[in-house]
């Protein structure tokens, strides 16, 4: 299926990506095949099969209300590329 | 507003879940006053490779505030990733539910401008709190952003509306109403200012009796019931005043500003609403036993509008009265228990005392109910001892602010300060002539028929008495004290 380079450049900024002039054709195909191989299920006649997003056959996978202490707080920071006291910090956003 | 036109507003309403964990981990929830990220763990600051475990009690709320409402539960409901970044959310993505919803439909009922109203409710979804942006600390601005996750992951009922909301007022006794359920059934705290009750607004105008909706503006930040009822009288003439000059409203996202009190455009950049919702593969969907809603809906306690038909039907009381004493689940418990072994003539009395000494009190001492250092079953012996008049209600006054002070029981204290009303009709005699002796002039004009001047001998004998005198005898003494 073909996918305009208009689509692929919506995608890209919903992702956060900057695509060059080269990587734009790249994904513009490469996500065309995604398309394709889906439509290739479609033909399987799997209409009858409930769509799934998970592990099938499980439900309502339920844990007690039990507070737990996360000791690792501090590698948690240490993760991230910047941080100002117990604050992860991060670039101005207003 | 111009008079032809009509307000059309729907509300969504964030509600905080008062469970001790938040919806997927096992990190405290409620912590959000606490040091920055003390609550956090490997799921709700988004590391990658973790997975996500519903919370039991998060759902059991969640259901409990379905059934509270007359909503329809599914029998399966799938959590959704809903996709945007923005710092305040880890995973670049909330874990919501998007087409199947665990609760359909619902209404509320409230009262406006006089009448019985409902707002139809249209759905309730589960979803997890964002984070806490930090822009600036006191009154100075940061250069960069500060992220908090004490708050992210918490348990979060979202409770949408039907456009069903015709003015402010009923926007904000919806709210209050939607409120007081919530806080019965246990669902959540409900407390604006920590922000476990949130809201945002669908706005616009029609012609009056239309059927089609105009042009809907959405209004954000509204964090306090007044908030609401003022941005939405604000936004209402914000738009009539667009389609009066012969513009038109645009489709957006305003915020309010409490500060300023008008609502403003977001920025476009921020209300880019593309979500890309699709299922999480990391969560199965939720299928409810039966039997488990069943217990469910067996614990929940009564509603507060069964309350007050009830207090109306058992205790005789008015609506007014019935309401002030439903307005919380623990006023209505107390006032139950100070009633109890009370004769029903006396009921009203209790009433009395509880609308204006007790809940008087408790504001001006700024108390919940909880903390009254008053017992119920003491304001009950009070009452009692002005059924039975024993204490003229002046005098309960005093012996209600000494029980409230010491703590000790009012049959106690009228014995011990003296205060039992006199009855002794000799004794209150003596005092009639003494005041009528004393004041001849007001005597004679009794005498004459003016009905006016038996207050100054009241006066003078309670005086002589030091209030002890039941009025009611004062009143028929003096009379036959006159016609003598």
């Amino acid at each position: 299926m073909k996918i305009s380079p208009e689509v692929v450049s919506k995608i890209a900024g919903l992702a956060r990506l900057r695509l060059t002039e080269e990587e734009a054709p790249l994904y513009q195909s490469q996500l065309g095949a995604v398309l394709d191989h889906m439509a290739d299920l479609a033909g399987l006649g799997a209409a009858a099969v409930e769509p799934g997003a998970g592990a099938p056959g499980l439900s309502s996978v339920l844990r007690e209300d039990e507070p737990e202490a996360f000791q690792g707080r501090e590698e948690l920071l240490a993760n991230a590329p910047e941080r100002e006291g117990p604050y992860f910090k991060v670039r101005k956003v207003l | 507003m111009s008079a032809e036109l009509e307000l059309v507003a729907g509300l969504e309403v964030h509600c905080q879940l008062a469970t001790r964990t938040k919806l997927f981990c096992g990190c405290p929830n409620g912590a959000a006053g606490s040091e920055a990220n003390t609550a956090v763990c490997p799921v709700c600051t988004g590391q990658p490779g973790c997975l996500p475990v519903l919370n039991k009690a998060a759902v059991a709320l969640a259901f409990k505030a379905a059934l509270a409402l007359d909503c329809g539960l599914a029998g399966r409901s799938v959590f959704a990733r809903k996709n945007y970044f923005y710092p305040d959310l880890p995973k670049a993505y909330q874990i919501s539910q998007y087409e199947a919803p665990f609760a359909l439909g619902g209404e509320v009922r409230f009262k406006a401008g006089g009448s019985e109203r409902r707002a139809r409710l249209h759905r309730i979804h589960l979803e997890e709190d964002a984070g806490k942006l930090l822009h600036a600390v006191g009154s100075r601005e940061l250069d960069c952003t500060l992220v908090d996750f004490n708050r992210c992951g918490a348990p979060l009922i979202e409770i949408v509306s039907e456009p069903d909301l015709r003015s402010a007022e009923e926007a904000h006794a919806f709210l209050t109403a939607l409120k007081e359920i919530l806080l019965y059934a246990g669902v959540s705290h409900c407390d604006m200012e920590k922000g476990e009750l949130r809201c945002d607004a669908n706005v616009s105008l029609r012609p009056k009796g239309a059927s089609v909706l105009g042009v809907k503006v959405e209004i954000k930040n509204l964090n306090s019931f007044k908030a609401v009822k003022e941005a939405l009288e604000h936004e209402a003439g914000r738009q009539a005043g667009l389609l009066a000059s012969g513009g038109r409203v645009e489709p957006e996202t305003r915020l309010w500003d409490a500060g300023k009190r008008r609502t403003e455009p977001m920025r476009s950049k921020e209300e880019a609403h593309d979500y890309r919702y699709f299922p999480d593969p990391d969560l199965a969907p939720l299928v409810p036993d039966p039997r488990w809603i069943e217990t469910l809906k067996a614990s929940l306690p009564e509603l507060p509008a069964a309350r007050r038909a009830r207090y109306a039907e058992s205790f005789g009381l008015s609506e007014y009265d019935a309401e002030v004493l439903t307005s919380s689940s623990s006023l209505g418990g107390y006032f139950e228990e100070s009633v109890r072994g009370l004769p029903a003539e006396a009921v009203k009395t209790c009433v009395n005392l509880i609308t204006t000494e007790l809940l008087g009190r408790l504001h001006a001492e700024g108390k919940a109910v909880e903390a009254c250092p008053l017992a119920a079953s003491s304001l009950g012996s009070l009452a009692s001892l002005i059924f039975k008049g024993t204490l003229s209600s002046k005098l309960a006054k005093e012996v209600f602010a000494k029980a409230w002070e010491t703590g000790k029981a009012p049959e106690a204290l009228v014995a011990e300060l003296g205060l039992a009303q006199v009855l002794d009709e000799g004794q209150v005699r003596g005092w009639v002539k003494a005041a009528c002796g004393a004041n001849p002039k007001a005597v004679a004009d009794l005498k004459a028929g003016n009905e006016r001047a038996i207050g100054a001998l009241v006066g003078a004998v309670m005086k002589l008495s030091k209030g002890k005198a039941n009025p009611g005898l004062v009143n028929r003494l003096i009379k036959e004290e006159a016609a003598a």
